[in-house]
C-alpha cells in the first residue's frame, strides 16, 4: 500500500542553518515573517508547524554567542496567536519538563488546544543543564538517570491533568440554570518523587483530548519513552539505511507498550535545496553552506569540538594540531549539539583525515561536516527522493527546516508539493480538522 | 476641556454577574472558543477603548476565593488569559489587550517573554495584570509551596499582614525581573554586521543577574525588547499594601473606591505612596473600577439586575462600587469620580455582551458628546493610548 508523506516546517532558528545574511533574509521575530511561514505551510496542506525551544541565550568562551540568529519569540504566544491567521495547520511547540510545572504546561496546551480547534502539540524535551537553570525560580540541575524519570512522570501528571475532565461536564443548561454536571470536574491528586500535587484542572477537556505528543532525542531513553508515550518522533535525517534501521528499531518497541506501528510517526527533521536542474540545485546548495559557515562560524564550530579557544587560527588554513580537551566543563553552552559528539578525540582523528585526503581548509571542512542539505535537486528528483525514503520506510515524512525566514519554504511548495500531489503521496485538501486526524491517529479511547 | 477619560472593560466568563450565563444574549457553550472572545474584543475596539483585561486563576472559579465551592450553577472553567489575548490579537487593531498573570506561581522569565512576543504579535498592544495568590488551594496546584490557611484577607490581622508583605514583596520582585528582561535587549542589539559575521552586538545585550527572596535570574531574555519597550503593567489594589506595588512598579493601577471622597482618599494614598517609592514624577494611572448593569431606562437596569439576582438566588456584591442605571447616569458618576483624580476607569459589564455594548455604544456616544473621551485612536500602541512615552532601556548607555 502506498503511504501518505507527512510533511510539516519547522520554523528556522537559531542555529547556523539559517542564513540572516542574504538579502532575501527577513526578521526572525517580527509576527509578519511568522504569518508568512505558517500560510505558506498551510498552502501547501502539511500537517503543522514546528517550533524549537531555547531558554538561554547560547554562549562560547563566556560569551554571547553571536555568530547565528539570536532570538525568539514565546513558543506557546505566537502559537496561539497564528491560531487565527491560520485554519488547518497543526501548531507543535517544543516545550521542556524541567523549567516547567506539569499544571501550568497542561493548562496552556489544553487553552492552546481549545483556541485552535484542535491543532495543538507537543514536543517533550527534557534540557537539564545548570546554565538554563540560571534563569528559572527552580533551578535546573537533575542527574542523568532522573532525567528521564522527571520527564516520564511530568507527561504522566499532565495526562492525568487532561484527563481529569471527562468531556460531557459543561451542560450550560441556561433554562435549568445548571451549568456544570458535576460538582467537582477536573479533580485531581498526584505524588511522585518529583511532584506533589492536588486539587481541580480548570480547563475542560480540549478538542484532541490531550495535544499530539512529539518526542525528539536519539538516546535509548529517548526511543524507550517515544514507544512508551509519544505520538511521533522527531529524528533526525541520516542516510536511508540508517533512517530505516532507526525505523524498525523503534516501531519494534511498540507492541511492548501494546500499542501498533501506526500510533508513532518517524519525522525527522531535513534541509532542502530546489532548483530547475538538479545541477543549478547543486551550485545553489553549495552556495547556501558558504553562507551557513562564515570563517568564524567554522572556527566555533571547531571549538566545540575541540572545547578550546581557536580564536587564533586561520580559518582558511589547516586544522589545529593540538588535541580536543576533553573534561567536565565546556566551551560552549546552550546547545544541544555539543553533546552528539560523544567522543571528541575520534572525531578530530577522522576529521584530520578527512581534511588531509581532501586537503580541506577549516572552513571548507566545516562545511562539508557540518551543512550538507538532505534533499537537493530538481523538484523531480527531491520529491522522488522524499517519496522513495517514506515508501521504504526510514521514515513517515519530514519536517522541514528551510534557510530563510520567512519565503525559506515557498520554493518547496511552489514546485515540490505538486508532484508530490501528482504522486498521489501528499493531499490536495485537508480532510480532518485537528492535527491527530492530519496524521492519520486514531482517536484516543 | 476637562483631561480626557481613559476606559477599560475587564473580561471574565460571560460577565461579573454569577447569573449573567443564563441571560437571551449570553453565550455559555462557547466560553472555551476563540470566537466568544473576538467578538468581545473587537467590541471593547468598536467602542475605541483603552484596553480590555482579562481575568485568570490557576484555581477553577468559586465564589469563596479561600476554597473550592463545588457549586454547578456558575461558570466555572477558563483558558489562559495570556494565550486568549495572543490568539485575538491578529484579528484586532488598536485596543490594549491586558491578560492576568497569576505572579505567585509562574516563572518571570516565560511570562516575560510570553507578554513581549503578546506585545510582538498585536503591534505594540500588550500589558500584563499582575495577580497575587495567597489560597492555599490554588497553591496545592503547583505543589512547590505552602501558605498558611486563610479564610479571608484581615487588614488588622498582622500575622495575616505580614503574609500579604511577604507575597507582594515577591510580586515587586517578579515585575522587577520581567522589566529587567524586557531591557535586556537593547533596541539595536540586533545589527546583522555581514563584514563581521555577527547577528547581535552582544555589548548591547544585558544579564539582569536579579537576586531576591524567592528567586534569582540570570538572563538576558530569549526575546528582543518589545515594540513597547516597556508594555504597561497593571494591578488590582484594595488597600496599603498593594498600593504599594502599584505605586513602586505598576504603569496602572485598578481601585475600588466606594465614592467620590473615597476615590480622592485612595488616589492620594497612592500618589504618596509613589513619593515614597521614588517615582513621583512618573506618571501611573489610577483607574476606579466599577460594575456595571446598563440600559437606557434606569428601572429597566434595575429590573434586569433584580431578575440576575433573582436567578442568582442572592443579592449581587462585589469588591467594586456597583453601577445600574443608564449611560447618562455612569457618565455623570465617572466624571465625579474622574475630579477627585481618578485617570481612567475600568469598567467590569455585569453581562456579556449586553453591558459592554451598553459601554462601547451608550456610554462611549454620551462620553464624546461631552468631550471628555477620544472620537478615534490617536495612537497605535498601549503606551500611546495611555499617554505613556516609550521609555529609555535602563541598560542602555546615555
Amino acid at each position: 500500500m502506498t503511504k501518505q508523506v507527512h510533511l510539516a516546517a519547522h520554523f528556522p532558528g537559531v542555529n547556523n542553518t539559517t542564513v540572516w545574511s542574504d538579502p532575501a533574509s527577513g526578521s526572525q521575530i517580527d509576527f509578519g515573517s511568522f504569518v508568512h511561514f505558517a500560510q505558506t505551510a498551510e498552502r501547501g496542506r502539511f500537517d503543522f508547524l514546528f517550533l524549537a525551544e531555547g531558554l538561554r541565550l547560547r554562549e562560547q568562551n563566556g560569551a554571547i554567542y553571536d555568530l547565528d540568529v539570536v532570538g525568539r519569540p514565546d513558543t506557546f504566544t505566537v502559537l496561539a496567536a497564528l491560531g487565527a491567521v491560520t485554519e488547518r495547520l497543526g501548531l507543535t511547540g517544543t516545550i521542556n519538563s524541567t523549567f516547567n510545572e506539569p499544571f501550568e504546561v497542561a493548562r496552556q496546551f489544553a487553552s492552546l488546544d481549545h483556541l485552535t480547534g484542535g491543532r495543538a502539540a507537543w514536543n517533550v524535551v527534557t534540557s537539564w543543564d545548570a546554565f538554563t537553570g540560571e534563569n528559572f525560580r527552580r533551578g535546573g540541575f537533575l542527574p542523568q538517570d532522573q532525567r528521564y524519570e522527571r520527564a516520564r512522570t511530568f507527561l504522566q501528571t499532565t495526562w492525568e491533568l487532561f484527563d481529569s475532565w471527562r468531556g460531557d461536564e459543561v451542560v450550560a443548561d441556561q433554562e435549568a440554570g445548571v451549568f456544570l454536571r458535576d460538582p467537582h470536574p477536573g479533580a485531581f491528586a498526584h505524588t511522585d518523587a518529583h511532584f506533589d500535587i492536588a486539587g481541580q484542572f480548570s480547563v475542560p477537556r480540549s478538542p484532541q483530548d490531550r495535544p499530539v505528543v512529539f518526542q525528539a532525542g536519539d538516546s535509548e531513553e529517548g526511543r524507550e519513552f517515544a514507544a512508551s508515550s509519544a505520538d511521533a518522533i522527531f529524528s533526525r535525517h541520516g542516510t536511508k539505511e540508517a533512517g530505516q534501521a532507526f525505523y524498525r528499531d523503534v516501531k519494534g518497541r511498540l507492541g511492548r507498550y501494546g500499542r501498533t506501528p501506526d500510533q508513532l510517526l518517524i519525522l525527522p527533521a531535513a534541509t532542502f535545496v530546489v532548483g530547475d536542474t538538479d545541477a543549478e540545485a547543486a551550485e545553489l546548495a553549495h552556495e547556501i553552506r558558504r553562507q551557513q559557515v562564515s570563517g568564524q562560524t567554522a572556527l566555533r564550530f571547531l571549538e566545540q569540538v575541540w572545547n578550546r579557544d581557536l580564536s587564533g587560527y586561520d580559518p582558511d588554513g589547516p586544522l589545529p594540531d593540538v588535541d580536543p580537551l576533553v573534561g567536565e566543563t565546556h566551551v560552549a553552552q546552550g546547545r544541544a549539539q555539543v553533546r552528539t559528539y560523544r567522543d571528541p578525540l575520534a572525531t578530530a582523528r577522522q576529521w584530520r583525515e578527512l581534511a588531509a585526503q581532501k586537503g580541506y581548509s577549516i572552513r571548507e571542512l566545516m562545511t562539508e561536516v557540518q551543512s550538507r542539505q538532505s534533499f537537493v535537486g530538481s523538484p523531480h528528483t527531491v520529491a522522488a527522493e522524499i517519496d522513495d525514503l517514506v515508501q521504504s520506510d526510514a521514515s513517515d515524512g519530514f519536517i522541514l527546516v528551510p534557510h530563510l525566514v520567512p519565503g525559506g519554504l515557498d520554493p518547496f511548495v511552489d514546485s515540490v508539493v505538486p508532484l508530490l500531489q501528482e504522486r498521489g503521496v501528499h493531499r490536495t485538501e485537508y480532510e480532518g480538522t485537528t492535527l491527530r486526524e492530519h496524521l492519520g491517529l486514531a482517536p484516543l479511547p | 476641556m476637562p483631561d480626557p477619560l481613559h476606559l477599560a472593560v475587564a473580561l471574565d466568563g460571560a460577565g461579573w454577574h454569577p447569573a449573567a450565563w443564563r441571560e437571551p444574549d449570553a453565550r455559555p457553550a462557547e466560553l472555551f472558543t476563540a470566537g466568544y472572545w473576538t467578538d468581545l474584543v473587537r467590541e471593547a475596539e468598536a467602542g475605541l477603548l483603552d484596553l480590555v483585561t482579562l481575568e485568570d486563576s490557576f484555581a477553577l472559579q468559586s465564589d469563596d476565593r479561600f476554597r473550592p465551592d463545588d457549586r454547578t450553577d456558575r461558570v466555572r472553567g477558563r483558558l489562559d488569559a495570556v494565550l486568549v489575548a495572543a490568539r485575538v490579537a491578529p484579528l484586532t487593531r488598536t485596543v490594549g489587550l491586558v491578560p492576568t498573570a497569576l505572579v505567585t506561581h509562574t516563572e518571570p522569565f516565560h511570562l516575560s517573554k510570553a507578554i513581549a512576543t503578546l506585545d510582538f504579535v498585536s503591534g505594540g498592544r500588550a500589558g500584563v495584570q499582575v495577580r497575587v495568590s495567597l489560597a492555599q488551594h490554588e497553591a496545592r496546584l503547583v505543589g512547590r509551596r505552602e501558605f498558611p490557611e486563610l479564610t479571608r484577607v484581615d487588614r488588622d490581622d498582622p500575622a495575616v499582614q505580614r503574609v500579604l508583605r511577604d507575597a507582594f514583596d515577591e510580586a515587586a520582585d517578579w515585575v522587577e525581573v520581567v522589566r529587567r528582561l524586557w531591557d535586556s535587549w537593547e533596541d539595536d542589539a540586533e545589527i546583522r554586521d555581514v563584514a563581521t559575521g555577527r547577528f547581535v552586538d552582544r555589548d548591547k545585550l544585558h544579564y539582569v543577574d536579579f537576586q531576591g527572596r524567592s528567586f534569582s535570574v540570570k538572563g538576558p531574555s530569549i526575546t528582543p525588547r518589545p515594540p513597547q519597550g516597556q508594555p504597561p503593567v497593571a494591578a488590582l489594589a484594595h488597600q496599603r499594601i498593594p498600593y504599594e506595588l502599584v505605586a513602586s512598579s505598576a504603569d496602572l493601577g485598578f481601585v475600588t473606591p466606594r465614592d467620590a471622597g473615597d476615590a480622592r482618599a485612595i488616589v492620594a494614598e497612592v500618589r504618596q505612596a509613589q513619593e515614597a517609592a521614588g517615582r513621583a514624577g512618573e506618571p501611573v494611572h489610577v483607574f476606579g473600577d466599577v460594575v456595571v448593569f446598563l440600559d437606557d431606562d434606569a428601572a429597566a437596569a434595575r429590573a434586569r439586575r433584580d431578575r440576575l439576582d433573582e436567578r442568582a438566588g442572592a443579592e449581587f456584591r462585589s469588591d467594586a462600587h456597583v453601577f445600574t442605571g443608564t449611560p447618562a447616569g455612569l457618565a455623570d458618576l465617572l466624571q465625579e469620580w474622574a475630579a477627585a483624580g481618578l485617570t481612567g476607569f475600568r469598567l467590569r459589564p455585569g453581562a456579556l455582551p449586553h453591558d459592554l455594548t451598553a459601554v462601547t455604544r451608550g456610554l462611549v456616544p454620551e462620553l464624546q458628546r461631552r468631550g471628555v473621551f477620544r472620537t478615534g485612536y490617536e495612537a497605535g500602541t498601549l503606551r500611546g493610548l495611555l499617554g505613556l512615552p516609550r521609555p529609555a532601556n535602563r541598560y542602555a548607555a546615555a
